[in-house]
């Protein structure tokens, strides 16, 4: 392992990105295989503590994704996820989380491509930042 | 003490190709929990599942872990298999290392690794999976259908011949939809009015149905077997009761020069009209943007008239309420109007019409009569040009897609043309003749080759007047794009199939999705086409795509077998994934604190208010409680939760935390 591979965690909705995921597999189109996707059933249920777990992890970069804007499952869930990410974003600015590591997308069911492009864009973006340590050292100073 | 079992599929090479399963059951197998890891070539058949179900009984398995394509392809498959076990089937995850994994990367130790991963994940997940059990729901079975063209007519009395109640709202005063405006239908050149006013009758008379014309859906809340539907009945201005439908209102009204819609404008109406003479009901209504009561306070001549004194001038619009258990939008389709095409002048000259108001020129009850007359003079057309694809086919207008009829109808039109005007010549510029379906590309041979229609293959680039013709310029591919001049009496724009323009409110109303073109989107395009992605809505006819009347009328069919199949339960068991709020065993406490921020984020109203007391019926406090019928599972309020008291059944905080933790 000469290049550093990292590791990206994928935070999507059931319906739209998920599913969207799916059809990248059905189509058959490549991309990084750094990412590892936790299913919900709705980016209104992502609980955003969880991206501070997954860097605790070792995560080396975030995606969040669901469906656009309008076409939620549940009406309203992803304008939440936003809205609430509108807010946790400067506190994470403000603890010091490097943001760039942290991507959000609208990804519907039918945009397999989008998927895989954003997966690998994301994938390079992270590779060229390289691992994220400054988070393990920021934890192991003891701010949490 | 977790007794977790990895079942690792090769689906035959999908996985095993770039995935090494056996592998990943090795290192499965080392996980902490795992007692029993296998790998299988196709774990979905049946020996696979008889695998599985081994294990849960000689392993004693309090979990299961299968590790193959998307839970969204097989989940129930194995869940099915657990249950059939005796194991709870909300015990079985699926990791997708198929279309997340083997299809989307090279055959390496990564593309391994992350398989192993997924697996550990999962192993993590359903550990903390608790055994869940279906919600049962009562179903209201009770049909609401959108729309009462063809689809929406054909929808109503399969469901209602099924023994069941059906409620039909029609938007405008009559049902019947655009079928009911076509002269003949292709390819049997049948009469349309023929054979769908005995099944508008037959909706009307049937004790199954309750029929709302001039209304529309106003709202709509509930699930699946439990909507709750407004529809407002607009004030027709009339007391239906009452009006025997004599007709003397509309002949003594003085108002006559409004352009009828059912003549698609090339017929006059009055104020208070009937639509057309079959319309159902045959109760007149009051246009109150065009009576000269409403605009200058004084006329009432209809209600002088009225010998029933059934004229109704100040009646107001009704809200009704209704339960319904399912929902079929036929809302049906519109055409592009006038300013869509200036380089043929529609609009400009009348003399350039549309394919639906050249239906109404051939029609019998049309305003000619039936006889082909151009609307400028009224003189019978010597030459006539139909243009296909106006507006279909054309990314330029924004319309990639082909409106699938015109092809049809336009040969139709021609022919129709031919058959009454002997000695006239019919022109058709086309970009491709798609004539797939039963005796369809026969009719347009018969058009070519019978009735001597003149097809050429081009695309017109203009049409503008000159000495009281129009001239039709063009060019013919097939001559090597020379270029073309066609002196003409009449055009006919084969105008392109569009979504209504209220589809979008449509689709937010009813919480279905739509696709760039504002169609409701299906659920699955090959295997679901009539339902859509919520539960107890389905699709009929042009409001999906555009289509034709024989495939409309199957897809209103099959709409109705699969409301049919849904009221056959007496109720109806739901996936029990949905939010719960904590509460401990006596004393009856609950950690919420009842802030309600969750009543507010969530979509459903499924957020109610509980009474805590003790036993001297004090109040303690008041906590939210999840309705259980009305929760959807999306989980907003779970993430907004400050104090973590509501939890998702199946996705709840410790089982998404031990996912993280996982990786």
């Amino acid at each position: 392992m000469s290049e550093f591979e990292p590791k990206i965690i994928a935070f999507v909705c059931n319906w739209c990105t998920y599913a969207g995921a799916d059809l990248t597999g059905t189509s058959r189109i490549k991309y990084a295989s750094n990412v590892r996707i936790v299913r919900l059933p709705c980016t209104g249920r992502i609980d955003f503590m969880l991206l501070l777990k997954a860097f605790d992890q070792g995560a080396d970069g975030i995606i969040v994704s669901g469906c656009h804007p309008g076409d939620c499952h549940y009406t309203a869930g992803n304008f939440h996820a936003r809205r609430r990410w509108m807010v946790f974003r400067q506190l994470l600015d403000f603890l010091g989380i490097d943001l760039r590591r942290i991507h959000f997308a609208w990804i519907s069911a039918a945009e397999g491509g989008k998927f895989a492009e954003f997966v690998n864009q994301v994938t390079g973006e992270i590779k060229k930042l390289g691992p994220y340590q400054s988070y393990q050292k920021a934890m192991s100073a003891g701010i949490e | 003490m977790s007794r977790i079992g990895v079942f690792v599929c090769h689906c035959g090479e999908n996985i095993a190709a770039t995935v090494d399963p056996a592998k990943v059951a090795e290192a499965a197998s080392k996980m902490p929990g795992v007692v029993h890891a296998v790998d299988y070539k196709y774990m979905c058949s049946d020996p696979g599942q008889n695998l599985i179900k081994q294990a849960i009984k000689e392993k004693k398995l309090t979990g299961v872990v299968v590790a193959a394509c998307s839970p969204r392809m097989h989940e129930p498959t194995f869940r099915n298999a657990a249950a059939e076990a005796g194991l709870n089937p909300f015990l079985c995850e699926m990791a997708n290392i198929r279309e997340q994994c083997s299809w989307v990367h090279e055959k390496s130790e990564f593309t391994t690794q992350k398989a192993i991963e997924l697996v550990a994940i999962m192993v993590e997940k359903v550990k903390r999976n608790k055994p869940l059990f279906p919600i049962k729901v009562p179903i209201t079975k009770t049909a609401l259908v959108l729309g009462g063209g063809i689809a929406g007519i054909q929808a109503s009395l399969d469901i209602a011949n099924a023994g069941h109640k059906v409620i039909l709202v029609e938007k405008s005063p009559s049902i019947g939809g655009h079928m009911a405006q076509l002269s003949e239908t292709f390819p049997t050149l049948d009469c349309s009015q023929c054979i769908l006013t005995p099944r508008m009758v037959e909706v009307a008379r049937h004790p199954n149905i309750t029929l709302y014309t001039y209304s529309e859906l106003e709202s709509v809340s509930g699930f699946i077997g439990n909507f709750k539907v407004r529809i407002r009945k607009k004030a027709r201005g009339i007391d239906e009761k009452l009006c025997t439908g004599c007709g003397i209102c509309s002949q003594k009204c003085p108002q006559k020069k409004i352009p009828s819609e059912f003549d698609a404008g090339l017929g006059k109406r009055p104020a208070i009209y009937v639509p057309f003479p079959q319309a159902v009901p045959n109760k007149p209504v009051i246009d109150r943007a065009a009576c000269t009561y409403y605009k200058k306070g004084k006329c009432r001549v209809c209600e002088k008239f009225c010998e029933k004194k059934a004229i109704r001038l100040d009646q107001q619009d009704e809200i009704i309420e209704a339960e319904v258990g399912a929902i079929v939008a036929a809302t049906g389709f519109d055409i592009k109007g006038a300013d869509f095409f200036p380089e043929y002048g529609y609009g400009k000259y009348p003399d350039v019409i549309t394919g639906l108001q050249f239906e109404r020129l051939a029609s019998a009850s049309g305003p000619t009569l039936g006889a082909i007359k151009r609307p400028s003079d009224g003189k019978t057309p010597e030459t006539v040009v139909f243009i296909a694809c106006a507006g279909s086919r054309d990314p330029a207008k924004g319309i990639d897609y082909c409106s699938k009829i015109c092809c049809m109808y336009t040969a139709k039109h021609a022919m129709l043309y031919k058959h009454k005007v002997h000695g006239g010549q019919a022109y058709v510029f086309y970009m491709d003749i798609r004539a797939g379906g039963k005796m369809y590309e026969e009719f347009v041979r018969r058009a070519i080759e019978e009735d001597g229609v003149k097809y050429i293959r081009g695309r017109v680039s203009r049409i503008y007047e000159e000495d009281g013709k129009l001239v039709v310029k063009g060019a013919d591919s097939l001559l090597g794009g020379e270029p073309l001049e066609i002196k003409a009496d009449l055009v006919v724009l084969a105008t392109a199939i569009v979504a209504n323009a209220d589809a979008e409110e449509l689709a937010q109303k009813l919480k279905v999705s739509y696709d760039p073109y504002h169609f409701l989107s299906e659920a699955h395009p090959k295997l679901r086409p009539v339902e859509t992605n919520t539960a107890g809505i389905f699709l009929a006819g042009a409001v999906q795509a555009p289509k034709d009347i024989p495939e409309t009328v199957a897809q209103a069919s099959g709409a109705a077998a699969k409301v049919a199949a849904l009221f056959s339960s007496a109720e109806l068991s739901r996936e029990p994934v949905i939010a719960v709020v904590n509460r401990q065993p006596p004393p009856v406490l609950s950690t919420c604190t009842g802030c309600f921020l969750c009543e507010k984020a969530c979509p459903y109203q499924a957020i109610e208010r509980e009474e805590i007391r003790d036993r001297k019926g004090n109040l303690l406090k008041v906590v939210a409680k999840v309705n259980p019928g009305l929760c959807q599972g999306c989980g907003t309020c779970v993430a907004l939760c400050r104090v973590k008291a509501i939890d998702l059944q199946g996705f709840t905080n410790e089982q998404v935390l031990a996912e993280v933790l996982a990786l």
